[in-house]
């Protein structure tokens, strides 16, 4: 399987949102920089998972892969197609292809709508399905796929708990038939209990129908769940990209090694002894980013040479990490 | 959507009573005014110098005014011109607010600054020199006061749409329509204009009130529907007020008419509003 032809690649992704200042004469006097310079692959069937702090560009990054955000430098290939730069018309195939989950289960469905409603737009919006009743009858097939009672068809969203409505949604991004889907925090607004089977239903259906998954979360213990390969993000850009086990056998970069570090044991003795890696200071802002690496400022082990330069990210065979010091 | 089947209606009648009298009263008046000329006992001009500034009696069941003009058939008649005014007149102005609010919420940026200033000059104009120089154009009539003051009216009202629109947008679901690659129409007509309706609803419900009162003060000035055409402005602010004390029923009489058909309005408007709402079901 490593050696299937990528399903989706992004080749050094920016987005930057620039910063204007100025009443008369507007000029731009910065920019956010919040993905900047983000490469990786996801290949057919695949889940990777991309972690890191709030804010450090993992949900923009989900958003700019899905044209919804656009880019500032950078290539979006979709098995082996460029959509970049793809015209509304030119992505609308894509759009099909591409769907996303959403961390809000309350907000990303149309209270005004009935649940066949909402699960039947995308097939009206593609073609998909002739008649009222064809739609109507694959909506009560993708209820019951993602285990919810095909007479609730007729519901509103309001009657549904927030697993529920999560639910809703996956099988809203499923009556396409799409090959990736993008869940951006998915399970995080849920409770613990929902949470678990919600991961579960994400992987019987990857089982199913063979989906990619571009799972960002800053939940470790999910993602380690449900991951193949796992990227980490720091203030915008990927520190270590990893296969799971290896990831979480040996992290190799001080903030990867520092995110894993703070992942609590249920156990009490256990996670009274285990070793401490504190990260002082606060997560620097997009706009002024540090010299050098990112992390340099908060990192433990940062050298002199940390504040010069910016470490590539450098392929180690299984894993990949941007640091001097590996 | 709900409102196409004739499932509101069951609705309105089984659990929103209020509404459902709303509906009825306006209704009546529209009736009213529609046959107008078979219900009415007197033609509207109809004077008679004996009979003038009477009581309500078997004979004038409202009354008569200083020129002995039977204040029940007035009445009626001015249900046709006063109601349609309202109605028509409220019905352009909720829909240039809808579409101007739509297009400025939800495409924001330039097209919202345009927008939104060229809103900002006309609100700064008083509707009267408007009406004024129009009426000074091409003369008084109701087809000229129904397009201005439904321009006029909805213009301002704009303001409140888009203030809706902006909020709606926000909302994940529009974000999930324009990523499964549906056209902007899609957006705006089924989940931005659904999720709007209650402000609109509220906005018309309130406008046609608004028009009605707006349309006695211009004919007031003589610059409404001309005399003699007995709409209910006319009444209160003509005859009605000259003759208060002598003659209360003058005013009464297209007073209370006018406050019964903005009351079903709004409690029918309301209803409707809840009605329309998945969230409302089964409240009362």
């Amino acid at each position: 399987m490593p050696h299937d032809p990528p399903l989706l690649s992004v080749e050094g992704l920016k987005v930057h949102f620039p910063v204007h200042a100025g009443v008369i004469r507007r000029r731009q006097v910065g920019a956010v920089k919040a993905v900047d310079g983000v490469s990786f692959t996801v290949r057919p069937g695949e889940t990777l998972g991309l972690v890191g702090e709030s804010g450090c560009g993992k949900s923009t990054t989900g958003l700019a892969v899905l044209r919804m955000q656009a880019a500032s430098a950078g290539r979006i290939v979709f098995d082996g197609t460029d959509i970049t730069h793809s015209s509304r018309a030119a992505l609308r195939p894509f759009r099909r292809r591409m769907q996303m989950i959403y961390q809000d289960p309350f907000g990303a469905l149309d209270p005004r709508m009935t649940v066949a409603d909402i699960i039947a737009e995308p097939m009206i919006v593609h073609n998909i399905g002739t008649s009222r009743a064809e739609r109507r009858d694959r909506a009560q097939d993708l209820l019951a796929m993602v285990g919810l009672r095909p007479d609730m068809a007729t519901r509103y969203v309001h009657e549904f708990s927030g697993g529920q409505r999560q639910r809703i949604g996956i099988a809203r991004a499923l009556s396409m038939q799409p090959d990736l889907l993008i869940c951006d925090e998915p399970v995080s607004a849920l409770d613990v209990s929902i949470q678990a089977q919600i991961v579960n239903l994400f992987e019987s259906l990857q089982d199913r129908f063979g989906l990619a998954y571009l799972f960002i979360a800053h939940d470790l213990a999910v993602v380690r769940h449900m991951s193949d390969r796992i990227a980490v993000m720091y203030l915008g850009k990927i520190v270590e990209i990893a296969g799971r086990d290896a990831l979480y056998a040996r992290p190799l970069h001080p903030y990867s090694q520092a995110l894993l570090a703070s992942i609590a044991i249920p156990d009490p003795e256990l996670e009274a002894s285990r070793p401490q890696i504190s990260v002082t200071g606060e997560v620097p802002g997009a706009l002024n980013p540090p010299s050098g690496c990112r992390f340099h400022p908060r990192c433990p082990r940062a050298a002199a040479v940390c504040a010069r330069e910016e470490p590539v990210l450098r392929d180690l065979g299984e894993q990949a990490v941007a640091c001097h010091l590996v | 959507m709900a409102a196409s089947s004739p499932g509101w209606l069951r609705r309105l009648f089984r659990d929103k009573k209020l509404g459902a009298i709303g509906l009825v009263i306006v209704l009546v008046f529209l009736f009213c005014g529609v046959f107008a000329d078979w219900l009415a006992p007197f033609g509207m001009n109809q004077i008679s110098p004996v009979n003038r500034l009477k009581p309500p009696s078997a004979q004038f069941w409202f009354g008569t005014d200083h020129l002995g003009r039977d204040m029940f058939s007035r009445v009626l008649y001015g249900a046709r011109l006063s109601v349609i005014i309202g109605l028509s007149a409220a019905s352009i102005a909720t829909f240039i607010s809808v579409t101007l609010g739509i297009v400025s919420g939800y495409f924001g940026g330039k097209v919202d600054m345009l927008v939104q200033r060229v809103v900002d000059a006309w609100m700064s104009f008083p509707e009267l020199i408007i009406l004024i120089a129009v009426v000074s154009v091409i003369g008084p009539g109701m087809p000229q006061i129904i397009g201005v003051l439904g321009l006029t009216f909805g213009i301002g009202g704009s303001r409140i749409i888009r203030g809706a629109v902006i909020s709606v947008r926000e909302n994940m679901y529009i974000h999930a329509t324009q990523s499964m690659g549906a056209g902007t129409l899609r957006v705006l007509l089924r989940h931005i204009l659904p999720n709007i309706m209650p402000p609109v609803l509220v906005l018309f419900s309130t406008r046609v009130g608004g028009v009605i009162l707006v349309e006695s003060g211009l004919s007031f000035l003589g610059l409404g529907v001309p005399p003699p055409a007995p709409t209910w402005g006319g009444m209160l602010s003509g005859a009605g007020r000259t003759y208060m004390y002598m003659a209360p029923w003058l005013a009464l009489a297209p007073g209370l008419c006018l406050t019964a058909v903005v009351y079903g309005i709004n409690v029918f408007g309301d209803a409707l509003r809840d009605l329309l709402d998945p969230r409302m079901r089964g409240s009362r």
